[in-house]
């Protein structure tokens, strides 16, 4: 067995861990930067313990955030591209929009959602929602146009309406599509909350880590970070781990 | 299944404002097999694709029917690619025309349609679960759900093994039997072993050769049948 080999699945992952963690102990040793630029990772494992409180309870906050926007998103962009796919009149009009859309950067767009949506949680769902919903639509659309030609022929051999071919094929084909944007998604969706809480927010991950970087807090500022990558990689996993259940089905 | 029809379809096609073929004639007569044959691109599947009424990319100008009536909703297609859906088991993909046409689905009958094809017991297993051979089966069991007058296969044993090939020949003709069915094929021995009607197609047209004795499916070993598949290869070679 190879090395790479024997450090599968999670072994690799703690490895890797450990490897990181080491070199940022590395660099701080090397460097001799003070604790209030660069905190070690002992001083930010403490921290993490010491406002474990302060943390969890905007960590709920934002994880609420990002979880909604995950659903809604999913939900939006799942029956924007069934739209698009169904009606070329759906395609002609608004896939233009869409790409306009993309072109405008999402980040412009949070200071407007915190003006029309308040400083409360809308603000960071809508954000969260407009980050993901392109990468679902545009996934799952395209799988839903690369439908097998042989298979709707058939189909339409058969007697079958478009709407039961979408229902009956064109959907169920296309999960495989509609689950890489949700992967994609659970990776995008906590980047829109915190840029809407870093906009304007009384609560969340995001508030916290602009409050501690104000008081030069920068090991809060690291904690409060590492526990939102590790809810980024949890919720990747279990979206990826949704998806392979349904794709098995 | 009502009375089947005899089929016809006459005059030209063009793909992209090339000819593919000109001023044809050809009739399927009712209740009985007829082969098409001939080599690949000379248009056999865009015939058989006429007459399923699917969008084929070429422009046909001429008559497309069948004896009494419009043919849709009367025809059940088969083609090389099993086209089974790999999310459904046997039963669900036999059932599928019942599905997208929102009627109940006869899983009773389907049970019995595909132990009839040689699947009893594996009406539960994906289609990524079987052989090649089993997976064709699985699509004439869905051919035969439909119970259709009308059958057009495209080449559906073209990707078999010899003996597979064969077999599924028998089986096909036997459960196809009484329908009017349209084989397109390019292969002689194919065309030798289960034409009640043997047509050849090639750049120049579609002509009528006359099938060796016997009713299909004919033996494999059989004189006659060997003979017919070598005269059929030796006027493809020619014509081309």
């Amino acid at each position: 067995m190879t090395a790479a080999g024997a450090l599968a699945g999670w072994r690799a992952g703690l490895a890797s861990a450990l490897l990181g963690i080491a070199l940022w102990q590395g660099l701080v040793w090397a460097t001799g930067l003070p604790r209030f630029i660069l905190p070690g990772p002992a001083l930010v494992a403490e921290t993490l313990w010491t406002s474990r409180v302060l943390i969890a309870e905007n960590a709920v906050v934002t994880i609420a955030e990002v979880l909604m926007g995950l659903l809604l998103g999913a939900l939006l962009g799942g029956l924007s591209a069934i739209g698009l796919a169904a009606s070329p009149l759906a395609r002609a009009l608004v896939r233009p929009m869409l790409v306009f859309s993309q072109a405008v950067p999402v980040f412009a767009l949070a200071p407007l959602l915190t003006l029309w949506l308040g400083y409360g949680l809308m603000s960071k769902v809508a954000m969260a929602l407009l980050i993901i919903y392109f990468p679902v639509t545009s996934a799952f659309f395209d799988a839903l146009m690369r439908t097998n030609p042989d298979w709707l022929g058939l189909a339409r051999v058969m007697g079958a309406s478009p709407m039961r071919i979408m229902w009956h094929i064109r959907i169920p084909a296309a999960l495989p599509g509609f689950a890489s944007g949700l992967r994609l998604a659970a990776v995008y969706a906590p980047i829109g909350a915190i840029i809407g809480e870093w906009v304007g927010a009384s609560k969340g991950l995001g508030y916290l880590m602009l409050l501690a970087n104000g008081r030069a807090k920068t090991d809060l500022m690291f904690a409060a970070l590492i526990v939102l990558a590790v809810f980024t990689i949890l919720l990747h996993a279990a979206v990826n781990r949704f998806a392979e259940r349904v794709l098995e089905r | 299944m009502t009375q089947p029809p005899a089929l016809s379809l006459a005059g030209s096609a063009t793909i992209g404002g090339e000819p593919l073929f000109r001023d044809i004639a050809f009739a399927v007569p009712a209740g009985r097999w007829t082969c098409l044959l001939g080599p690949s691109g000379v248009g056999k599947t865009t015939v058989l694709r006429l007459f399923a009424g699917l969008a084929t990319g070429v422009v046909h100008e001429g008559t497309c029917a069948a004896s009494d009536g419009p043919l849709a909703g009367r025809v059940a297609l088969m083609a090389q690619d099993d086209l089974l859906l790999p999310w459904l088991d046997l039963i669900g993909n036999a059932t599928l025309g019942a599905r997208l046409r929102g009627e109940a689905a006869d899983t009773a009958r389907a049970r019995e349609v595909l132990a009839a094809v040689g699947l009893a017991g594996m009406f539960h297993r994906r289609p990524r679960e079987l052989s090649g051979g089993q997976r064709q089966r699985a699509a004439l069991a869905r051919t035969l759900m439909e119970d259709r007058p009308v059958v057009l296969l495209d080449e559906p044993f073209s990707a078999l093994d010899a003996r597979t090939r064969a077999q599924m020949q028998e089986l096909t003709a036997r459960l196809l039997a009484g329908r009017t069915v349209l084989l397109v094929t390019h292969d002689p021995a194919e065309a030798a072993r289960l034409g009640d009607v043997i047509r050849i197609m090639t750049e120049d047209g579609i002509e009528e050769v006359p099938p060796p004795p016997g009713a299909p499916p004919r033996p494999v070993d059989d004189e006659h049948v060997l003979w017919a598949q070598a005269s059929l290869l030796a006027r493809l070679r020619k014509e081309s």
